[in-house]
């Protein structure tokens, strides 16, 4: 790699005062062709060009993002990974993301601050148990670590928790993957963005697709803001915005696009080192290396793209926080923000061939796709190099809604949806 | 956040309502006769329209009635509120 992070590029750099420092990703202007062409340039579809050029050698390729890159979700989640899904396909999909994240910051030689702190699931009630007890099996039979705990034990592993039996929801027990954690999600995008540079790969901002043009049942290429490009493949990872590009192709997709909202505080000191998630109450608690607690809400129940989201959401979110950390009362809030989500009818994304040739969707991954960021990339890459999906996202296709063959997550998932 | 007037108690906070999703989605008349494919359209399959939108919401928190909403989902702006039964605004 010709700009090489390391000890002594830093203290080079240092001595003309850290002005110096080479762009990590050009700006080019399209060319008229590409064999492949990737919209969206979030985490998602910058892995999926970095990992086309990687293991596939395809280097003729464009990465087209309406806006910046990572200035969607990628910039919007609460960085939480982990890999403690219920079903077999999940739990092979989400793991191979998982492994993928050990190794990441060294691969890209670019500081993706990952952090298997982990991360903990609380169950309120005896469902929750039962179903955090099955959940707990099913990962340990797929060689997913994960433990369930008793109520002392979640209060040993996270002692700012109240665990009074006094409380309208009660902590009863919780689950905890030692191997999950969290990651700098806007270094993700970077870190892509940059390996997948240096491959030859162009990453072109502000420019938004218009339209796609068909010839029959293969795609000839999109119509962008800057002017038409010409391609044979093109893969749509435009997450809360998927049905809006297959609107453009004349498909339509199962998904509903819905806002997600989250929050951070002020920075305090270190008060939680894990990340505690409450499917029950909804209520998601991590704190950044900056010292902001990182909160997630819910999602609204209504489509929208309006990135705003209602605030009873957010109430009922900081009503659950506030009873299970009441040391965080008088704490203040600095920014909230919504994220457009788009949510599959069984809570399983979609990495898929579509009925027309030559046009890929990686897409409803809806609440919780920061986690899969390289594997859903190596994966949707494997997919487009081959036109044929990897044994790993083969149950994720879209003929599973005709087929009745869904990958039901909700719920089972650690996390309602 | 917005208000949705309903037809039959006015103006009230968007809390108060469910969304029901797509409106206008017709139940297959003959379901026994329906592909797998024709199932998936119906069950599944959805606009998900950025931009004005028909949609079925109920009143959960108040008369508990259904009723159609006609919506901009990029800004959250209210168009047309119509009764169940009654012919769409064009």
């Amino acid at each position: 790699m010709k700009n090489q992070y390391s000890i002594f590029s830093l203290i080079k750099n240092a001595f003309s005062y850290h002005e110096n420092w080479a762009k990590a990703w050009g700006d080019p202007e399209p060319k008229k062709e590409y064999d492949i062409l990737i919209i969206g340039g979030g985490g998602h579809g910058l892995a999926t060009a970095y990992y086309l050029a990687k293991k596939h050698n395809i280097k003729n390729i464009a990465v087209l993002e309406k806006g910046w890159i990572g200035g969607g979700n990628t910039g919007r989640n609460t960085t939480i990974i982990r890999s403690n899904y219920l079903w077999d396909a999940s739990a092979g999909l989400y793991d191979h993301a998982l492994k993928i994240w050990e190794g990441l910051s060294q691969e890209l030689n670019y500081n993706v601050m990952f952090s298997q702190r982990g991360v903990m699931n609380l169950a309120h009630n005896l469902q929750d148990v039962r179903d955090l007890k099955r959940r707990t099996h099913a990962n340990r039979l797929n060689g997913i670590d994960a433990v369930y705990l008793n109520t002392e034990e979640v209060k040993k592993f996270c002692p700012i928790i109240n665990t009074s039996p006094d409380i309208r929801y009660p902590v009863l027990g919780g689950t905890l993957q030692k191997r999950a954690g969290t990651a700098r999600h806007d270094a993700v995008a970077w870190g892509y963005a940059r390996g997948a540079d240096e491959m030859g790969v162009d990453i072109i901002q502000n420019c938004e697709v218009k339209g796609i043009k068909r010839n029959g049942d293969t795609v000839e290429g999109v119509d962008t803001t800057k002017g038409f490009i010409k391609t044979k493949k093109i893969g749509v990872v435009a997450a809360g915005h998927s049905s809006v590009i297959a609107n453009m192709a004349g498909l339509r997709l199962p998904l509903e696009s819905k806002p997600l909202q989250a929050l951070v505080s002020e920075p305090v000191k270190p008060i939680i080192d894990t990340v505690v998630m409450s499917n029950a109450v909804h209520a998601y608690v991590s704190q950044s290396d900056k010292g902001e607690l990182v909160i997630g809400a819910g999602t609204d129940d209504y489509v929208s793209y309006s990135q705003k989201g209602s605030h009873d959401i957010v109430e009922g979110t900081l009503n659950a926080i506030l009873e299970l950390y009441p040391i965080f009362s008088r704490m203040r809030m600095l920014r909230q923000w919504g994220g457009i989500v788009d949510i599959c009818p069984d809570a399983s994304p979609i990495i898929s061939k579509t009925s027309v040739k030559g046009l890929y969707f990686n897409c409803g991954w809806g609440t919780g796709g920061f986690k899969a960021t390289p594997g859903s990339g190596d994966l949707f890459a494997h997919t487009i190099a081959n036109d044929e999906p990897h044994k790993l996202n083969a149950a994720f296709n879209l003929n599973r809604f005709v087929s009745g063959d869904l990958v039901d997550e909700h719920g089972a998932a650690a996390v309602a949806h | 956040m917005f208000l949705i007037n309903c037809p039959f108690c006015g103006d009230r906070e968007q809390s108060e309502f469910k969304a029901g999703g797509e409106a206008h989605i017709v139940r297959p008349k003959q379901p026994t006769e329906l592909s797998d494919d024709e199932w998936a359209e119906y069950l599944f399959m959805r606009k998900n329209i950025k931009g004005v939108q028909f949609e079925r919401w109920n009143h959960v928190h108040g008369c508990r009635k259904w009723f159609n909403v006609v919506r901009d989902t990029s800004n959250d702006q209210i168009k047309a509120v119509y009764k169940m039964g009654e012919k769409p605004p064009t």
